[in-house]
């Protein structure tokens, strides 16, 4: 069976298999096929990195990771079970920070962070400072986020994987717009995650030290249409 | 429980922060209506007759001023997908943000009312059924215009199409609605319009959350 199989060499058992997988899965946006016959695997502790050029659909992939579209073909499993069975469930194991930043001008920086925790039924301040000081925020706690530069905006909306415990982090481009220092952070803050047993999967332009990290390269997927 | 309040609590401190809105729908109801006697004239008893109607006219209209922005702004910055992607499910998110829309545009509209009677020289026989039909009347208002925002999300020239949509749905409002205070105000009993009015509160609680909640599905995918 998969479980005798010499990879990991696991003391339990259930730890070494697939925590979060897709097999065959192809996506097409408008008329334009996107990708297709994508599969990949992940354990617990694991990273996959997706790389590729713009338009081969690294921010497509992660949307069908994170459930809010449907894949066209082939299908997403955690633990084994598929992720369309049950969204509910799905969504409340990760956290997604996309492109856009998702906070609001008007509120101060504390207060953006933790409408997100408390949406994901977090109701700590503790929770909330410690994702404000892991990325240096903790000074602009009361700032309104209109004041805030783009770097900063970038690192509250990161703060959310630190101030809300989620199995699975889905990363679109995270080191946009980010220093050496919150890079570092958010470096820190991946490896935290990983020792724990959960998963990261992030986009990447720019470098990212992930240690042991899987590549997926979308470029290999990518559906060329006839011209 | 929590994220429902949640919700609710940070769209109603954007509103009160922002302001801007919210006190445009107000202004936008007091401005229309007293409208109505210049453009009528200042006789009393065409302005009793036609009171009840406008009230209920204008404060359709203002509350759709306030739709378009219900979903908009959180589409824009990127907020409505992680909305969507948190546990507490997309209907009753809608219901939440629903809630702070009712607070901020219905409950307004009805505490104006009253005043902007004054103006129209309505019958105040029929003030408590007037009350008591915008308690009622404006929260499915508020949930309907809901259902008309979340399917006009992204669309160009959103604002229009809303109208045309929203609109005619409000139309069932508007007549049990004026029916209420009129009916009063002549001394017939206000309680079957009434009643109607509550039918449809509780239809548009059970069906317009859900309509709503596929409607930004759609849009997000």
């Amino acid at each position: 069976m998969a479980d005798s199989a010499p990879m990991n060499s696991p003391k339990n058992p259930k730890i070494a298999r697939d925590i979060f997988s897709g097999s065959d899965l192809a996506c097409r946006r408008g008329e334009r096929p996107v990708f297709a016959g994508l599969s990949f695997s992940l354990r617990p502790g694991e990273a996959l990195l997706l790389r590729g050029p713009n338009g081969s659909g690294k921010t497509s992939l992660l949307r069908i990771m994170a459930g809010l579209a449907a894949p066209e073909l082939g299908e997403l499993r955690w633990r084994g079970v598929d992720i369309s069975g049950d969204p509910a469930a799905h969504r409340s194991r990760l956290v997604f920070v996309g492109h856009q930043d998702a906070l609001k001008p008007a509120l101060t920086a504390a207060e953006n962070l933790a409408f997100w925790a408390a949406m994901h039924c977090v109701d700590s301040n503790q929770a909330v400072a410690r994702g404000l000081d892991h990325f240096h925020l903790a000074k602009r706690a009361d700032w309104p986020c209109r004041y805030l530069s783009a770097g900063e905006r970038k690192r509250l909306s990161l703060a959310r994987l630190i101030a809300i415990p989620a199995k699975l982090w889905l990363l679109d481009e995270p080191a946009t717009n980010l220093d050496d220092e919150a890079r570092h952070a958010l470096a820190g803050a991946i490896a935290a995650q990983r020792v724990q047993g959960g998963c990261v999967i992030a986009s990447i332009h720019a470098d990212l030290a992930l240690p042991k990290a899987k590549t997926l390269a979308l470029g290999d997927f990518t559906v060329e249409r006839a011209a | 429980m929590n994220a429902f309040l949640a919700l609710t609590a940070r769209d109603l401190r954007l509103a009160l922060r922002q302001g801007g809105d919210w006190a445009a729908v107000a202004a936008f109801f007091a401005l229309a209506v007293i409208l109505f006697p210049l453009g009528v004239g200042p006789e009393a008893a065409v302005l009793t007759r036609i009171s009840a109607g406008v009230l209920w006219v204008t404060a359709l209209l203002a509350a759709l001023l306030s739709l378009e922005r219900l979903f908009q702004a959180d589409w824009d910055d990127g907020s409505l997908e992680a909305l969507a992607l948190s546990p507490l499910s997309l209907e009753l998110q809608v219901l939440a943000k629903c809630l702070a829309h009712w607070l901020l545009t219905g409950l307004a509209l009805t505490i104006l009312a009253p005043i902007l009677a004054l103006v129209l020289h309505f019958d105040f026989a029929g003030l408590t059924a007037l009350i008591a039909a915008m308690l009622l009347g404006t929260p499915v208002l508020s949930l309907i215009g809901a259902v008309g925002a979340a399917l006009t999300l992204g669309a160009r020239r959103g604002g229009v199409l809303l109208s045309l949509l929203v609109l005619p749905l409000y139309i069932p409002v508007l007549i049990f609605g004026v029916a209420a205070s009129e009916a009063a105000a002549q001394g017939f009993a206000a309680r079957p319009h009434l009643l109607l009015l509550a039918a449809m509160l509780a239809a548009a609680l059970a069906l317009a959350p859900w309509a709503a909640a596929s409607a930004l599905r759609q849009a997000l995918e």
